[in-house]
């Protein structure tokens, strides 16, 4: 017990701390690790909450310097308390409740939806000593607190009792769904070559970083991820000029802001998932003596992840209806089978072989799967006869024949 | 009564209650919502029973696909989320009956069953043999049969799916 301890790991320093305190007041074990839980869910979830504060400035900042603006510059330096202003504004703003709302539904909604993806939080790895559950079925958790996501929108849209927010919700919860399927498919690469389906593990298993093993699945991934934020391109679910705004037009005040909440910390969560999944995690030179060290690694490997879907939001124009569709049933989808089947056959096949070269050979063949895909396709586009956008064409108004003049 | 035994019961209490509710409910739309906490009072006793990835597999499948779908088949049907009025049959005491009739027969055949009387003890984490489960399923002795009778079934909704959204040549859909 030294400085160098707790500075090597705060974390498992501070845990043990705590426990030898509690067993100091003669708590039971059993009670002391529920406290333990308890308090420890509670300083994650308070914490991701204030980091989204950050989250938002950061956002903020990256699309105007994209849109050659300065952003949020008046609070705080470089405006860093922006978010802290916006924050405190919206505490105080009225919840307006329309008539006719579902009243449990509506105002369950917000609550869960922020909840779903707080719960994620619950089974990531931060560091090698650092996470909340290590459950051995924790990336098919991860998946299933992702209906319940669906669940809160499906809630908000129908409890609201507006047609907007219906439509609205119906749209996200299409495009949830049938994201998954790709996205599901994707993830069960990382989950063959680790063989296991607990996140922990699967960091732990990754000597070689899964994006290389299988650039492909990772790609898939990180498209699917994306369309199950529903943030730009994939944003349809707010089409302001079809929607108003979606399945959350009928709330105000806080919250709204839980949705809003839950929308960038839902995108930071899908980024610590990418990073956990393909991009080994807290891995790195040194992590496993020095723990914090792991988790500093984390956060870096992620702030680059966020920082890629932020510039993609910043710069690609929204997909209509059908191309968002088309995109996932018509190309993630078989390509992301074709991928699982590709790395399956090629690992067992290959089992003898050292790492390094099973993973080149996955490699090139993940090469070769993309290229035959993205020939395959432009042959069908070539020949696809294309869907007129425009409609049916009306006949121009006549001035009427034989009329009286 | 230690802490586990109070979780069951809160959770029974609660799934007993909502699936109370579900038959209860006015609106349909409640109803279904009723039906998603049934299902997730279920999961989390499956999970106390350590059954972890059964737990995670109900959430995934009842509430992840049956239930959404259960609610948009409610919302896209007309008429159907305005409230019903009463829901009570006249004849509801004969289905109490009915019921209450099962239930017994249940118990007491479940009575004469030796481990019904035995306590669960504590399994080891690594107990719950997922290979072994997964083997099972592709094993002819064992699960083989009824695995592949169950994708028969899922194949034959396809089918059918596919059938009704299908556009004929002939322009009517």
């Amino acid at each position: 017990m030294s400085l160098w301890d707790f500075l090597r790991d705060p974390i498992g320093f501070l845990t043990t701390w705590f426990y030898g305190v509690l067993a100091g007041w003669g708590v039971a074990p059993g009670v002391a690790q529920a406290i333990g839980f308890a308090l420890g869910s509670f300083i994650l979830a308070t914490g991701a909450m204030l980091f989204v504060m950050l989250l938002i400035w950061f956002e903020r900042k990256v699309i105007a310097r994209i849109q050659d603006r300065i952003g949020p510059n008046r609070i705080g330096p470089w405006g860093l308390f922006q978010s802290v202003a916006d924050m405190l504004k919206i505490f105080t703003k009225e919840y307006i409740t329309p008539i006719g709302v579902d009243w449990l539904p509506y105002n369950l909604a917000p609550v869960l939806s922020v909840a779903s993806v707080l719960v994620v939080w619950a089974v990531i790895p931060f560091s090698i000593t650092f996470y909340g559950a290590d459950l051995n079925v924790g990336l098919l958790f991860v998946i299933a607190i992702a209906s319940m996501g669906e669940l809160a929108i499906v809630m908000a849209g129908w409890g609201s009792n507006n047609k907007y927010a219906l439509l609205g919700a119906f749209r996200a919860v299409g495009q949830m769904i049938s994201y998954a399927t790709p996205m599901v498919v994707a993830l069960l690469v990382p989950v063959m070559m680790a063989g296991s389906l607990s996140l922990n593990e699967i960091v732990q298993r990754q000597t070689v970083w899964y994006i290389l093993v299988s650039p492909v699945a990772a790609l898939i991934f990180f498209i699917a991820s994306i369309a199950e934020v529903g943030r730009s391109p994939f944003d349809l679910v707010e089409a302001e000029s079809e929607l108003v705004s979606g399945f959350n037009v009928e709330y105000s005040g806080l919250k709204f802001g839980m949705f809003y909440v839950g929308e960038f910390l839902h995108a930071f969560t899908a980024a610590l998932l990418f990073t956990t999944l393909f991009l080994g995690g807290w891995r790195g030179p040194g992590a496993e003596q020095i723990p914090i060290l792991g988790f500093i690694y984390y956060v870096v490997k992620t702030g680059i992840v966020y920082f890629l879907t932020v510039l993609i939001r910043g710069s690609l124009p929204r997909f209509r209806m059908d191309q968002m569709m088309d995109l996932n049933w018509k190309l993630l989808t078989p390509l992301s089978l074709a991928v699982l089947l590709v790395t399956a056959l090629t690992n067992k096949l290959l089992e003898g072989l050292a790492l390094g070269w099973r993973v080149v050979v996955l490699i090139l063949l993940n090469g070769l799967v993309l290229w035959v895909v993205n020939g395959l396709l432009q042959r069908y586009e070539r020949r696809r006869v294309r869907r007129e956008v425009t409609s049916v064409r009306r006949p121009v108004a006549r001035p009427q024949q034989g009329g009286a003049e | 009564m230690n802490a586990l035994q109070i979780i069951f019961l809160v959770v029974a209490a609660v799934t007993l209650a909502s699936a109370g509710f579900v038959a209860g409910a006015r609106r349909t739309m409640h109803a279904a919502l009723w039906l998603v906490l049934t299902l997730l009072g279920v999961a989390i006793l499956l999970a106390t029973l350590q059954a972890g990835f059964f737990a995670v597999v109900q959430v995934l499948v009842y509430i992840g696909a049956i239930a959404i779908l259960i609610l948009f088949a409610v919302m896209l049907t007309r008429g159907l989320t305005e409230e019903q009025g009463a829901v009570h049959h006249r004849w509801w005491w004969l289905a109490a009956l009915a019921a209450g009739g099962v239930f017994a027969v249940a118990l007491v055949i479940l009575n004469r069953w030796p481990g019904f009387q035995v306590l669960l003890e504590e399994l080891p984490r690594e107990a719950e043999a997922m290979t072994d489960w997964g083997l099972a399923l592709v094993d002819p002795m064992r699960y083989l049969i009824p695995f592949e009778v169950a994708s028969v079934l899922l194949l034959a909704a396809m089918v059918a799916a596919i059938y009704l959204a299908m556009s004929r040549p002939g322009g009517q859909s």
